[in-house]
């Protein structure tokens, strides 16, 4: 029987949680999850790509900005042009920002310092293959583990990608509030994730595959996954 | 260029003594060459051979039915977990380098530790870290140099830990001023395989050949070694590090790349370079072999120019590997190296004649049995000085200290208060096993890929190591165990790192001994093995040696994920119970260091078979479902246990410790042994007396959880109240204040 | 006065960066990369500083000794 979604999840020299998030989407009953190493050329046959989170290329020189180049990155702009669904967590996120397949750059953490804890994101927009089973203004825990996760873009393409409902997750307090004190790196915005204009390509800091478990720290992150699921239904319906 | 003659002095600068020189001589039948003057330098020293302390360890118990490798056979010892699953694991310390450079020097310490778990064949799947400094409070430069030695060892350790992809779980973090100038940074790592999986570093196979794997060789770690063959000028200064730096991005390609090798049939034997990097991994995988090892300088592959053979030899260069490769195989080592883009060399290999011999091109420049640099080695027994046991504290001589302001004094010592300054910085959930995270008694991981929990402590209370080294070894290794039974583990094994000064002197040598036989009293009354560990002498500056340190690590298991038990109080309504004494004893407490500012007394006193029966109770409850939550009265004694206990879900609590005369200081602080405060359901009070009744240990209810986030303590007639949100601001403050100013 | 501070490891000193960057530039087609480096360039602005004491604020807090050399430049 065919899978419900067939995931390429791209293993980059130094990629950390490819085999988390590998495991996080097998959890999935129908999902079939497997490791691709970035210097393969085709993501052919796959419903959707990952990007982990990690450290390619040590961070060095600029997060993601070796891996940008790595041979595997010609079929993921390829997938996301396609309107295959492309998801970058973390480093992941770090990596679609330097190939240019999503707008802005991570930068420094403003308090200098590598954070890891739990902390609250707020859906912005809940009208996107990644977000479907979400509603807007619902809050999730979900943990950050990064020391680069400050999104910065210019101001027009900022205010462009506030205005088309670009920005899919906000850092927030448990209430719900996006208050300076809710964010943990300096985020413009408190952004926290954004998608393409075409809607098919997400990247965020936080890591929903360590939130897919009860045992684990809870099950918040699996609304992410089970509305790509949803999404890649609807497209093969 | 040729090497400088061999003289008197250069013989006492290599620090051989003439004894030693005299025993080089009869082993070879000549004169030693420059480079075999190195080699028999590095391979007797201290840090290698363990010359002053392995008669010692010879005490401990390191046997036992789910000991797969013990302790010495290899670079870390195997546990069986069951299932045909095993762990690899193994503590080691990186003093001396963080002092001088404390990122890098932290960092290499992780990588170090990280090669030897897997060069067993293991994944390595979690970290911890024991870290000792001086005081962080004031305006002195010692205080400002602390400051900087804290930030940069743990930064180190986040930057190679968080980049390498292993998460640090548990650790512990302590400030006195006897490690001022001698940080302590003690790193553990654990890993995971199967049975089928364990690597072992012998040179097997006569005719194999021999490769280099891993990061090219520089000058790393030279500057120490007073000599090459050409003088030291001012510019050859600046061509030797004083540092080791560490790429844990080299090292994740270096792990990824041994593991799929690994699980190929292609390698007979592998072991890491750490200390003393291509000498000691040549002799030893020789020695272990029983056969010998020739490899030629030439063909190492190297990022500096014109490096001699001594420096080749010497260079404590990061990340690299030593693989013997079943002949006929070496394709296989190409295809995995070019994959992961890593440098490879075959370098040599192994012959039937016991010697490690080394080439320079058609020069042999070492020639020497490996074993007589492995494992015949000098070996030392030094003197012990005679040691009185402290004198109990005089209560009547201490002042009594108000518990109102005594409480939050104690949570606001670094020792005590929140490390969450330190934990935030590494990621501690990577590899997504991490169930119980940092912050409770003992971290909890469970190993997906084999269904197994594990869980892990580590412990070391020095003050009561200083005032009786045999007591307080024993309390470390009684404090892990009761840590990981709070977490509802049972234990499995225990690796050592002995920090301590200098053994030539008699007082600390004497620490030593006691603190080894103390470690092994407890792991035979425990039933855990030893499986390996570390030594780390002349830890001291001309103001003396650093408290005696015998840092233990115990991992434990724990059998269904229903027994995962935290420390902090769940749900207003709970019920507080006290399982062992209400307890008296001052001596040597963080009450009287901290309050006081008095280190004298008696340690309190430690019986395993009560310990071991309180354990037991404990984990019987546990596993009847009844314990919503547990925590140990360490440092601070039942104030600062039930304090945190509230702190975790933001409650309260209202306790009565019941009629006494004793002071009510006494009652709050006493560091009395084996006592756990437990919440359970009111509605199960009834059943958990009667199981507890059965078990014949001492409990007592104590109290209940309030919803008002306000603790109060009854004693006697004494009655103290705190707010639990100043208390933990204070607690989760005490830190951050001293290091964000 | 303006004046540009350095920062580069010693040159004895493993540069994982450089190392990295370096495999890189020969992955995208450049030949013969024999050695990458990567420092920091610190551009400062300040009145009334003199050489002597820039030269201890880039030994003290610019650079880490242990680890890296600096140099000064004076711009104007």
């Amino acid at each position: 029987m065919a899978p419900l979604m067939k995931v390429a999840v791209i293993q980059f020299p130094g990629s950390n949680c490819d085999t988390d998030c590998q495991a996080a989407l097998l959890s999935f009953p129908g999902v079939d999850a497997e490791i691709v190493w970035h210097k393969e050329t085709s993501l052919a046959g796959y419903d959707a790509v990952v990007l982990p989170g990690g450290f390619s290329y040590g961070d060095y020189l600029r997060c993601g900005s070796i891996a940008r180049f790595s041979p595997i990155m010609g079929a993921v702009r390829a997938a996301a042009d396609a309107g295959v669904l492309v998801l970058g967590i973390c480093n992941g996120f770090q990596i679609l920002c330097e190939a240019g397949l999503l707008p802005g750059t991570l930068l420094r953490n403003n308090g200098l310092l590598f954070r890891c804890e739990h902390l609250h994101l707020r859906v912005e927009n809940s009208e996107t293959p990644f977000t479907s089973v979400l509603h807007k203004g619902q809050v999730l825990d979900i943990p950050i583990a990064h020391g680069e996760g400050n999104y910065f873009a210019d101001p027009e393409t900022l205010a462009q990608i506030e205005a088309n409902g670009q920005v899919l997750v906000r850092y927030c307090d448990a209430s719900g509030n996006v208050t300076p004190e809710a964010n943990p790196n300096g985020s413009l915005g408190n952004i926290a994730g954004i998608c393409s204009h075409g809607r098919n390509v997400f990247g965020l800091m936080p890591h929903p595959e360590r939130v897919c478990d009860p045992l684990l720290g809870g099950s918040e992150g699996r609304g992410i996954f089970q509305s790509m699921i949803e999404a890649v239904q609807k497209s093969k319906s | 260029m040729s090497n400088p003659a061999i003289t008197p002095e250069l013989i006492a600068k290599h620090g051989l003594s003439p004894e030693e020189y005299e025993k080089v001589l009869s082993i070879l039948g000549r004169e030693p060459s420059f480079e075999e003057l190195g080699v028999f330098s590095v391979m007797w020293s201290e840090h290698c051979s363990y010359k002053n302390s392995r008669p010692e360890l010879r005490k401990f118990p390191t046997t036992g039915p789910s000991v797969l490798v013990k302790a010495g056979e290899e670079n870390a010892g195997v546990i069986d977990i069951g299932d045909g699953w095993a762990v690899a694991f193994k503590i080691e310390s990186h003093n001396h380098p963080s002092a001088v450079e404390p990122f890098q020097g932290a960092a290499t310490g992780v990588g170090g530790i990280i090669r030897d778990i897997f060069t067993m064949g293991a994944r390595p799947v979690f970290l911890m870290d024991s870290l000792r400094f001086g005081s962080i409070e004031g305006d002195s430069e010692q205080a400002k140099t602390n400051r900087r030695l804290f930030a940069g060892v743990v930064a180190g350790i986040a930057h190679y830990g968080n980049c390498i992809g292993l998460p640090t779980i548990a650790g512990e973090v302590y400030f006195d001023e006897s490690y001022s100038g001698n940080p302590l940074v003690n790193a553990f790592c654990l890993g995971i395989l199967r049975h089928d999986q364990i690597a072992r570093g012998a040179a097997e196979g006569i005719g194999n050949p021999v490769f280099y794997v891993g990061a090219e060789t520089g000058r790393d770690g030279l500057a120490g070694a007073a000599f090459a063959s050409r003088e030291l000028t001012e510019e050859s200064k600046a061509d030797r590090p004083a540092v080791q730096v560490g790429d844990p991005f080299r090292e994740k390609l270096l792990l990824e790349a041994c593991l799929e090798l690994l699980a190929t049939d292609a390698v007979a034997g592998i072991q890491d370079m750490g200390a003393a990097g291509l000498t000691c991994s040549t002799c030893e995988t020789a020695s272990r072999g029983g056969t010998g090892v020739e490899i030629d300088i030439q063909l190492v592959p190297q990022r500096a120019k014109g490096q001699t053979p001594y420096e080749v030899l010497l260079s404590e260069s990061q990340e690299r590997m030593l693989v013997i490769v079943k002949k006929g195989r070496e394709d296989v080592v190409k295809r995995i190296f070019e994959k992961w883009d890593l440098p490879y060399a075959e370098i040599g290999k192994v012959t039937d004649d016991g010697m490690m011999r080394v080439r320079n091109g058609n020069d042999v420049v070492v020639n020497i049995p490996a074993r007589s640099l492995a494992d015949d080695g000098p070996l030392y027994s030094r003197e012990a000085a005679p040691f009185t046991p402290p004198a109990p504290l005089d209560l009547s001589s201490l002042p009594q200290a108000d518990p109102t302001t005594a409480l939050p004094q104690l949570l606001a010592h670094p020792s005590i208060a929140s490390k969450r300054w330190v934990w935030r910085q590494y990621d501690h959930m990577v590899r997504t096993g991490t169930a119980v995270l940092p912050g409770s008694d003992a971290a909890v991981f469970i190993v997906r890929e084999a269904n197994k929990i594990l869980a892990a402590a580590t412990d070391c209370n020095a003050i009561y190591c200083k005032l009786d080294p045999s007591v307080g070894a024993r309390i470390a290794v009684a404090e892990c165990a009761r840590n990981l039974a709070c977490s509802g583990a049972v234990p499995i094994g225990v690796t050592d790192n002995l920090n301590f000064g200098n053994p030539h002197k008699p007082e600390n040598f004497y620490q030593l001994r006691a603190a080894v036989e103390g470690i092994s009293e407890g792991c035979r009354a425990f039933g855990v093995p030893v499986t390996g560990g570390n030594v780390s002498l002349y830890n001291e500056s001309p103001a003396g040696a650093i408290d005696p340190t015998p840092t233990i690590s115990m991992v434990g298991t724990i059998a269904d994920a229903a027994h995962i038990t935290t420390q902090a109080f769940k749900e207003a309504g709970d019920q507080v119970y006290l399982i062992g004494e209400i307890g008296n004893e001052l001596g040597a407490s963080h009450y009287l260091l901290a309050i006081h500012g008095r280190k004298e007394g008696a340690p309190p006193a430690l019986d395993f078979d009560k310990e071991i029966a309180i354990h037991n109770a404990l984990l019987g409850v546990i596993r009847k479902g009844f314990v919503r939550s547990a925590h140990d009265c360490s440092e601070g004694g039942l104030g600062v246990a039930i304090a945190e206990s509230c702190f975790g879900n933001s409650l309260g609590a209202s306790i009565d410790l019941g009629a006494t005369d004793q002071r009510p200081d006494v009652v709050l602080f006493n560091e009395t042994q084996g006592r756990i405060v437990i919440s359970i359901k009111a509605s199960d009070a009834a059943t958990l007396e009667k199981e507890l009744s059965v078990t014949g240990v001492p409990f007592c209810k104590i109290g209940e959880v309030t919803a008002n986030a306000e603790l109060s303590i009854k004693t006697g007639t004494n009655s103290c109240s705190w707010s639990v949100t100043s208390l933990n601001e204070i607690f989760e403050g005490s830190i951050p204040k001293f290091m964000e100013s | 006065m303006k004046a540009v501070v350095t920062v580069m490891p010693k040159p004895a000193i493993l540069d994982p960066a450089g190392v990295a960057t370096g495999r890189a530039m020969e992955h995208l087609g450049l030949k013969g990369v024999r050695s990458v480096r990567i420092g920091k360039s610190i551009e400062i602005e300040v009145d009334g500083a003199d050489e002597k004491q820039l030269h201890e604020i880039a030994h003290d807090l610019l650079s880490n000794p242990v680890v890296e050399d600096y140099k000064l430049e004076i711009i104007s």
